[in-house]
């Protein structure tokens, strides 16, 4: 009996960490729709992008893993900025199928620009972390694991201070709420939008460095761009507390059928979350933590 | 009707008078004459074409099928779908399943049809209380839910082991030439296609225009806003049902993953740059979509004596290509081929006195 009480306990923590993860990736999504109500469908490609980023500066150029999670960061900000400025902003007020359609696009395009540059092997980060597992009673867990725990905590925590007390938090905010208003109140909605993306993709590239670390960086990454849509949609689409409980009940939901239903139908636990998400969208849309302002037919 | 018009007259302006003319499907005596040319070039040229063009073209007619139903759903009544590949894979495996069984071609394709009409139908249904991105969330998980059943009924689908489809036979003349199934192709897109344009016609069709423009006000005007959705959904469904089961006996090996995630954008990307709403521009899209891969594969092969590393990087040329090409559409032409090729006639109908 103890037994099994270990292999659940084992799967619960398994999907607390991989929650962890899909919570760090929904950040970013979250933040967009927040912002600026587009959903964004190239996330998967952006966390990557942070990915590759974080590996040339830790692995090609020998930085330590700090100022590399920094510089990627900071180089990460540039891209989201480049990307709102290029391609997003005549976007600004299009139905949502031209903006799905226009990430989408973007998805296609940032792939095929990171493949370019970086081919598809499977390459590794090298000795950031330790690889034996700290022993808590009955579970083990990776240190890598724990770190990008402590990491989407963190990132929660600077987050939701960010859109709570500081003056570009709020603009984000306002300019969500209310385009018009926003711009009538003399905020610019061009540079908040601009800086809702560099913020994005400093989110995604904390992710994904962290998410290289555990499994490898390749090109197989991007599937958490869809992933995280589950967990996003939980959450509520734009409630940042809600993509961190969101990932974990997701990330524990999909280790638990992993765990106790895959035996017997292999995948299911890839469609899993999805099912829940459609389930989600018909009883409660808005999600766990969402605001209740989305319309209903 | 007296026609006092030189019957050969273009428009050059809104003449209508009637409501009846309004709804006309050919404005002229000279496009209805045109239309039924077209008819017959279509017909006529393909039996000059190599076997090459020929397999194009016929991939280019699945498409257009598949299309033009997206086309009526997202098009027409505003419903956006990221399903669509896997509503089209449902198809091209009920053919097949249909087929294995003994069933003929020609029951099994409208089966396969009322199959992934019903399953369209069914993940159609959340639409009554989604909309906009919500419901393109919701059909991103149909198609990830069916894909994996594509993956895992091994009884139905074949499952990794992939199934062959073998091609329809008519009246014991068996349609395995590149030119008799392109003429089953055409026949039936033709069919659908002048369907879809007469049902935009109709009362059904104004309707679904209604809900797209602006849902509430559809519904204040009588319109059933449930019914209508779950018929445009259904609809459109059925028509990439069709897709399927022109495809499966053509390719003769199907496999679940030709009916993942990608071909719903590739499917999507069709019908924007070719033209949300508009029935010819799924024909334009898809011919677009078609031709895009094997152009971007031509000129790399042409650039490949200047570099030589060219021919590994194919496949991401061709993503980076459609990427951009979404991209550059959407920014400077967000109504498509279809809007192009109108302001081309524009010029021309209207030169010298363009204003």
């Amino acid at each position: 009996m103890s037994d099994g009480l270990g292999f659940f306990l084992n799967l619960s923590v398994n999907g607390i960490v991989v929650g962890a993860l899909y919570a760090l990736v929904a950040l970013g999504f979250v933040l967009i729709y927040k912002a600026s109500g587009v959903i964004n469908l190239a996330q998967g490609e952006m966390v990557l992008l942070g990915a590759y980023i974080g590996l040339m500066f830790s692995t090609s150029l020998k930085v330590p893993f700090i100022l590399a999670l920094v510089l990627s960061i900071g180089v990460s900000a540039l891209v989201g900025i480049t990307i709102e400025r290029v391609v997003l902003r005549p976007f600004i007020g299009e139905p949502p199928i031209s903006i799905i359609m226009v990430t989408l696009g973007l998805s296609f395009l940032i792939k095929s620009v990171i493949h370019l540059i970086w081919g598809t092997d499977l390459r590794s980060f090298q000795g950031v972390f330790r690889s034996e597992p700290i022993t808590l009673g009955p579970v083990a867990i990776s240190e890598v694991f724990l770190y990008s725990l402590v990491a989407a905590l963190v990132l929660l925590a600077v987050l939701t201070a960010f859109f709570k007390y500081s003056i570009l938090g709020i603009a984000m905010r306002a300019t969500a709420d209310d385009e018009q208003a926003a711009l009538s109140m003399g905020i610019s909605v061009k540079r908040v939008l601009a800086a809702t993306w560099a913020v994005a993709a400093m989110v995604a590239a904390v992710g994904g460095i962290f998410l290289g670390n555990i499994a490898g960086v390749n090109p197989l990454l991007t599937s958490y761009g869809l992933k995280v849509l589950p967990v996003a949609i939980l959450g509520g689409l734009d409630s940042i507390p809600g993509a961190i409980v969101g990932g974990f009940i997701i990330g524990i939901l999909e280790s638990l059928t992993g765990g106790y239903l895959d035996p017997y139908m292999t995948g299911v636990k890839e469609v899993v979350p999805f099912v829940v998400m459609i389930l989600i969208l018909l009883v409660k849309p808005y999600g766990l933590f969402g605001k209740e302002i989305i319309e209903r037919v | 009707m007296i026609r006092l018009r030189y019957p050969f007259t273009m428009e050059c302006g809104v003449y209508q008078t009637t409501y009846e003319q309004d709804l006309a499907l050919h404005p002229t005596p000279l496009s209805a004459w045109r239309g039924w040319v077209l008819v017959g070039l279509l017909f006529l040229v393909p039996v000059f074409l190599p076997t090459y063009y020929l397999s194009i073209l016929n991939l280019v007619v699945v498409f257009t099928i598949a299309a033009l139903g997206l086309n009526l759903l997202t098009g027409v009544s505003g419903q956006i779908s990221v399903g669509h590949g896997a509503f089209t894979g449902m198809g091209a495996f009920t053919v097949g399943f249909l087929m294995k069984h003994g069933l003929s071609f020609w029951l099994a394709m409208p089966l396969a049809g009322l199959t992934a009409a019903l399953v369209g139908a069914l993940f159609g249904l959340p639409s009554a209380r989604l909309k906009g991105l919500y419901l393109a969330i919701a059909s991103l998980a149909a198609q990830v839910i069916l894909s994996f059943f594509f993956l895992r009924a091994d009884w139905f689908t074949g499952g990794i082991n992939s199934m062959s489809v073998m091609r329809p036979t008519l009246f014991g003349y068996s349609l395995d030439s590149e030119l008799s199934y392109l003429y089953l192709g055409l026949t039936l897109a033709l069919l659908l296609g002048v369907f879809a344009q007469n049902l935009l016609r109709t009362r059904m069709g104004r309707a679904l225009m209604a809900v797209r423009d602006r849902d509430l006000a559809a519904e204040v005007m009588g319109v059933d806003l449930f019914k209508t959705k779950v018929m445009a959904f259904a609809l459109s469904a059925f028509y990439a049902g069709i897709a399927g089961a022109l495809w499966a006996p053509y390719v003769m090996i199907i496999s679940p993953d030709q009916f993942d995630f990608h071909l719903s954008i590739e499917l999507l990307a069709m019908i924007i740059i070719g033209g949300l709403g508009v029935v010819m521009g799924s024909v334009y899209g898809a011919a677009f979509m078609t031709l895009l891969p094997i152009l971007v594969r031509e000129l790399s092969t042409l650039l490949m004596p200047i570099f030589p590393s060219i021919g590994g990087k194919l496949l991401l040329l061709r993503d980076a290509t459609f990427g951009t090409a979404i991209i550059l559409f959407l920014v400077f032409e967000p109504e498509g081929l279809a809007r192009l090729w109108r302001k081309v006639k524009d010029y021309y109908r209207l030169w010298p006195f363009s204003y």
